[in-house]
C-alpha cells in the first residue's frame, strides 16, 4: 500500500467552520488539537450567512430566553428536544456577549449596544408579535463570526492543516482511534491518530438543484460516519429557505423581511397575509416556503413563472407601516446600510437594484436540520437507547442535537455553532485527558486508498457531472417542498440506478497534484448516499411535519409520529429505520399557527 | 451565445512550462458567470483543469483569478460583462500574480496568510469586559469607522494586483493591511501601537505607491488605498 504519514494528536477536529472554530478555541486550551479542513478555513460556509444570530439579549425590547426556547420548539413544529432547546437559547445569551467580547463587530443601537433586529418565527410570547432578537453585524453575520474565531485562533496558536481532506474515520469496535486525510496539494494520504474525533463538516444541500450552499458542502462527515456504522437521525427534514435568488438560489436573508421586506405574488397582493395572518412574512420558513409553493401551484407567480417578488422599496415598506401604524419608516440609506451584500447581490447577478425593484425568489435548498445524532455535549450517539460512541463528536449542521425538530428558525444555525461548538469542544478536551491513545489497526488508511484508487483507474466512462445532475433533479422532484409517496419512490427508484451508474464514474485527471476532479468524484458518492437516506426517511413518515410536506398526508400525527427517525446503512443501498422518542418540557404540542 | 476560452494552464506533474488552454463553449448564457463556464470545462471536457471555488456567490474569496486581465472573482464576474460587442464572447483565464502557480488556477496561498498572521489580526483587549457580564458599549460612529475594512474576505485579489507587491514579495501588501485596520481603527481594541510599528517598518506601509489597483480589483468594494493611506496618517500623526 501507499506511504502513509502519520500524526498524534489529542483530538482531531474535521471543518473549519463556526462549530469546528468554536470547538477548537475552547479544546485546544486543554488539550493538543489539529483542525483538519478541506478549505481555507475563512471559505467555510458559515461565512456566507447574513442576516443575524438570535439571542434574547432584550437590548431594545423586552425579551427572554424561554421566549427564544418556545418560538425555537414551536418553529420545529415540536419535534426539537426541549432540553437541548433550553440549553441552546440559554446559553446563547452568554455565547453572544462572548463572541463580542472575542471582538465581533457586531453593529450598534445609539445607545451602544448590540443592535437587533426581528426574524422569521421570533416572537414576543405575550403578544405574538415579532420580537427584535437577531444580533447582526450588517448582512453579514456570519462572516464575522467565522473571521472573528479564526482570528482568535490565530491568536492561540491553534494547529491547523489546511486544505486536508478527511475521507475516513477509524472506529475499532466502540472506539475511535482517529482519521484518514487526502492532502489535496500532494495526494498524499494521511492519518491523524487520536483520542476524540469531532465532525464538524456542514450540510449537503447540493443534492438539490437550486440551493443556497456552497459547492464544497457535500455532507463528507456525515456521510463517513453513515459508513462507519453511526445512524443519521431526522434525514428527511431538510429546509427550503423560502427567498433564494430565482434560479442561481443564492440566499436571500429573512433580515431583509425582518427589516420590512414583504412578499408580493402576480396579483400584487401580500399573500402572506392569508398564511400567517399575525406574523405574515416572518411566519417560520416551512410555512413561508410552502405559500409561495401554493401561490405558483395557483398561478400567481410572476408572469406565470416559478417565483414570487421580495420588496423591499422604500415605498413598499412604508406603506405597509403606514397600514400598520408602525412608526418607523426606511429609506435608501437605511437599506445600503443595513443589508449591503443582499443589494450587492441583486445588482450583481440580477441587475436588479432593491431599493428600487423588487427582487425575483423562489424557495431553495438551505439547511438540514438532521444530521449525526449527538447530545447536548456533542457526543456521537448510536441508537435509540442514546448509546454513546466515546471519543466521537460531531456539532453544527453536520449533527442533530435535536435542537431545530422539523424545521429551523433563522438565525438558529449560527447560535447552534456557537452554543454547541463550544460544548463539544469542552467536553471532548475533558474527555481526552481522562482517556488513552489507542493503537491503530494495521492498514487503517488501506480500505478508503483503494476507494479512490478504483475511482481514479476506472474506466467506466460516466462524467461524474452527468450522476450529480441526475441526482440533484430526483430530489428536486422527488422530495422537495411538497412531497408524496409516489414522488418519493420515484426518487428512490432513480437513486438506485444513479447508485449503479456511480460504480462507472471515471475521472480525466489521474494525477496526484490537486486532483479535485477526483475528490468531487468521491464527494458525489457521499451525495448520493445522504440523498438516499433522506429519500428514504421521508417515505416512512406518513404525516406533515415542518419541512417535511407530504401532499397524501397533510396532517401532522402526534400519535405515531412524535419522534426521531434515525437511519442506519446496512449495505450498499439499504437502510433501516428506528425511532427514538421526542424529549418533551414545558411546552406541550399544539396546531402550529401564525 | 458562444464562448470562446482562453485558459493558461500548468500541471507540474507534466508540464514544464505554463501553456494555455483553449476550449469552444455553445449556449453559454450573459448570466452565467466565469465560475460557471470553467465548471462546464471541467465537468464538460477536461476534468484535469484545477481551481479552487466554494460559495460561488462572492462572499468565500476562493476564486480569485485574473479575468481579461484584471483581477476579481470568477464567481462574481458574469459573461454579460466581458461582452466586447461581437458574436462570439473571448474570455482569457489565468491565475493571480505574485504567487507561485501550483497548478492551473491555483497559486500558492501560504505567503499571503503568513503576512495575514503577521499584523495581529485579531482582537486585543485584556481588561475585563463589563462586570455586568454583558458587552462593551461601541457607539455606532465608532463602529462605522472601521465597516469598511471588516468586509474583506481574503481572495487576495487586491494584493496579487498591486506592482510593489510583484516587485517584492516581502512587502505585506494590501490584505494583511485591511486586516490591520480593522482592528487599529476599533475603539474597543488596545494594539494599535504594536501594529502601527510593524506597518510602519521597511516591509510595511510605505511600500505602498497609491496606485489604485488594489481598490480596483477589491470585489467587496473596499476602498483599500484609503484604508492603507489611514495607517499612513496614523503613523504620520500618532493620532488613530
Amino acid at each position: 500500500m501507499a506511504k502513509v504519514q502519520t500524526h498524534t494528536f489529542d483530538a482531531v477536529i474535521v471543518g473549519a467552520g463556526g462549530a469546528g472554530l468554536m470547538a477548537a478555541l475552547y479544546a485546544s486550551r486543554k488539550a493538543k488539537v489539529a483542525v483538519i479542513s478541506k478549505l481555507y478555513p475563512t471559505r467555510s460556509h458559515t461565512g456566507a450567512a447574513q442576516g443575524g444570530i438570535g439571542a434574547a439579549l432584550g437590548n431594545i425590547e423586552e425579551d427572554h430566553w424561554e421566549w427564544h426556547a418556545y418560538d425555537t420548539v414551536k418553529g420545529s413544529d415540536y419535534l426539537a428536544d426541549q432540553d437541548a432547546v433550553d440549553v441552546l437559547c440559554r446559553e446563547a445569551v452568554e455565547t453572544v456577549i462572548e463572541l463580542e467580547h472575542m471582538g465581533l463587530p457586531f453593529d450598534r443601537f445609539p445607545n451602544g449596544k448590540i443592535s437587533q433586529r426581528r426574524f422569521g418565527g421570533h416572537t414576543n410570547n405575550e403578544t405574538g408579535k415579532p420580537v427584535m432578537r437577531a444580533c447582526h453585524a450588517a448582512d453579514r453575520t456570519g462572516h464575522m463570526i467565522l473571521q472573528t474565531l479564526y482570528q482568535q485562533c490565530i491568536k492561540n496558536n491553534v494547529a491547523f492543516y489546511d486544505e486536508f481532506h478527511v475521507v475516513d474515520l477509524i472506529r475499532v469496535g466502540d472506539t475511535v482511534r482517529g482519521v484518514v486525510a487526502y492532502e489535496i496539494a500532494t495526494g498524499e494520504f494521511h492519518i491523524f491518530r487520536s483520542k476524540a474525533v469531532h465532525f464538524a463538516t456542514g450540510g449537503w444541500g447540493r443534492c438539490w438543484e437550486v440551493t443556497s450552499n456552497a459547492h464544497s458542502l457535500t455532507g463528507d462527515g456525515a456521510a463517513i460516519c453513515l459508513r462507519r456504522g453511526v445512524p443519521m437521525q431526522d434525514m428527511e427534514f431538510f429546509q427550503f429557505h423560502p427567498t433564494g435568488i430565482f434560479k442561481l438560489g443564492v440566499l436571500i436573508t429573512e433580515g431583509v423581511r425582518g427589516e420590512g421586506g414583504v412578499l408580493i405574488n402576480s396579483a400584487g397582493e401580500r399573500f402572506m397575509e392569508k398564511y400567517a395572518p399575525t406574523i405574515k412574512d416572518l411566519a417560520s420558513r416551512d410555512v413561508v416556503s410552502r405559500a409561495i409553493y401554493l401561490e405558483i401551484m395557483a398561478g400567481r407567480g410572476i408572469q406565470g413563472k416559478n417565483y414570487v417578488h421580495l420588496d423591499i422599496t422604500p415605498a413598499t415598506v412604508n406603506r405597509y407601516f403606514e397600514l400598520e401604524g408602525e412608526k418607523r419608516r426606511i429609506d435608501r440609506a437605511y437599506i445600503e446600510a443595513k443589508l449591503p451584500d443582499i443589494a450587492d447581490f441583486t445588482r450583481t447577478y440580477l441587475g436588479v437594484d432593491p431599493v428600487q425593484e423588487p427582487m425575483p425568489v423562489q424557495p431553495t435548498a438551505h439547511y438540514a436540520m438532521g444530521g449525526i445524532p449527538t447530545d447536548v455535549d456533542g457526543r456521537v450517539l448510536l441508537d435509540a437507547a442514546k448509546t454513546v460512541l466515546p471519543g466521537l463528536y460531531a456539532a453544527g449542521e453536520a449533527a442533530c442535537v435535536s435542537v431545530h425538530g422539523a424545521n429551523r428558525l433563522g438565525t438558529n444555525s449560527l447560535v447552534d455553532l456557537v452554543v454547541f461548538g463550544r460544548r463539544s469542544g469542552v467536553h471532548m478536551a475533558d474527555y481526552c485527558q481522562g482517556s488513552d491513545l489507542l493503537p491503530l489497526p494495521e492498514g487503517a488508511a488501506d480500505e478508503v486508498i483503494a476507494d479512490f484508487e478504483r475511482i481514479r483507474h476506472s474506466t467506466g466512462g460516466v462524467k461524474p457531472y452527468i450522476v450529480r445532475a441526475g441526482m440533484q433533479k430526483a430530489m428536486t422532484e422527488g422530495v422537495g417542498v411538497f412531497r408524496t409517496d409516489e414522488t418519493i419512490s420515484t426518487a428512490i427508484a432513480q437513486m438506485a440506478e444513479l447508485r449503479q451508474a456511480y460504480q462507472g464514474v471515471e475521472v480525466d485527471d489521474k494525477g496526484k497534484r490537486f486532483n479535485t476532479d477526483l475528490l468531487e468524484a468521491w464527494e458525489l458518492g457521499c451525495l448520493l448516499e445522504l440523498a438516499e437516506v433522506t429519500a428514504v426517511s421521508a417515505l416512512a413518515r406518513k404525516e406533515s411535519r415542518g419541512g417535511h410536506a407530504r401532499e397524501d398526508y397533510q396532517e401532522r400525527d402526534d400519535a405515531n409520529w412524535l419522534k426521531h427517525t434515525l437511519c442506519q446503512r446496512i449495505d450498499d443501498g439499504k437502510y433501516q429505520l428506528d425511532y427514538k422518542p421526542v424529549t418533551l418540557g414545558r411546552y406541550e404540542p399544539k396546531k402550529r399557527v401564525y | 451565445m458562444q464562448l470562446q476560452l482562453r485558459i493558461r494552464r500548468f500541471n507540474p506533474e507534466k508540464d514544464k512550462k505554463p501553456r494555455w488552454g483553449e476550449y469552444t463553449l455553445d449556449n453559454v448564457s450573459p448570466n452565467d458567470s466565469v465560475l460557471d463556464v470553467l465548471h462546464r470545462v471541467k465537468w464538460e471536457q477536461d476534468g484535469t483543469l484545477a481551481l479552487r471555488r466554494s460559495c460561488a456567490h462572492g462572499v468565500c474569496g476562493s476564486d480569485a483569478m485574473r479575468i481579461n486581465g484584471a483581477n476579481a472573482l470568477a464567481c462574481k464576474t458574469l459573461i454579460a460583462r466581458l461582452k466586447n460587442g461581437s458574436e462570439t464572447v473571448k474570455v482569457q483565464v489565468e491565475p493571480i500574480l505574485g504567487m507561485p502557480v501550483l497548478k492551473d488556477l491555483i497559486v500558492d496561498m501560504e505567503p499571503f496568510f503568513d503576512h495575514y498572521k503577521s499584523v495581529m489580526p485579531y482582537f486585543v483587549n485584556d481588561t475585563p469586559p463589563p462586570a455586568d457580564g454583558r458587552e462593551r458599549l461601541q457607539s455606532p460612529e465608532d463602529r462605522a469607522r472601521f465597516d469598511d475594512t471588516t468586509k474583506c474576505i481574503l481572495c487576495a485579489a487586491c494584493t496579487s494586483s498591486c506592482p510593489s507587491f510583484w516587485a517584492n514579495d516581502r512587502y505585506v501588501g494590501p490584505a494583511a493591511i485591511v486586516q490591520a485596520h480593522r482592528f487599529i481603527f476599533d475603539s474597543r481594541d488596545q494594539a494599535y501601537a504594536e501594529r502601527l510599528k510593524i506597518l510602519g517598518d521597511t516591509f510595511g506601509v510605505w511600500r505602498c505607491r497609491t496606485i489604485f489597483n488594489c481598490t480596483n480589483a477589491c470585489p467587496r468594494e473596499i476602498e483599500v488605498t484609503r484604508a492603507i493611506a489611514e495607517v499612513k496618517m496614523a503613523l504620520t500623526t500618532g493620532i488613530v
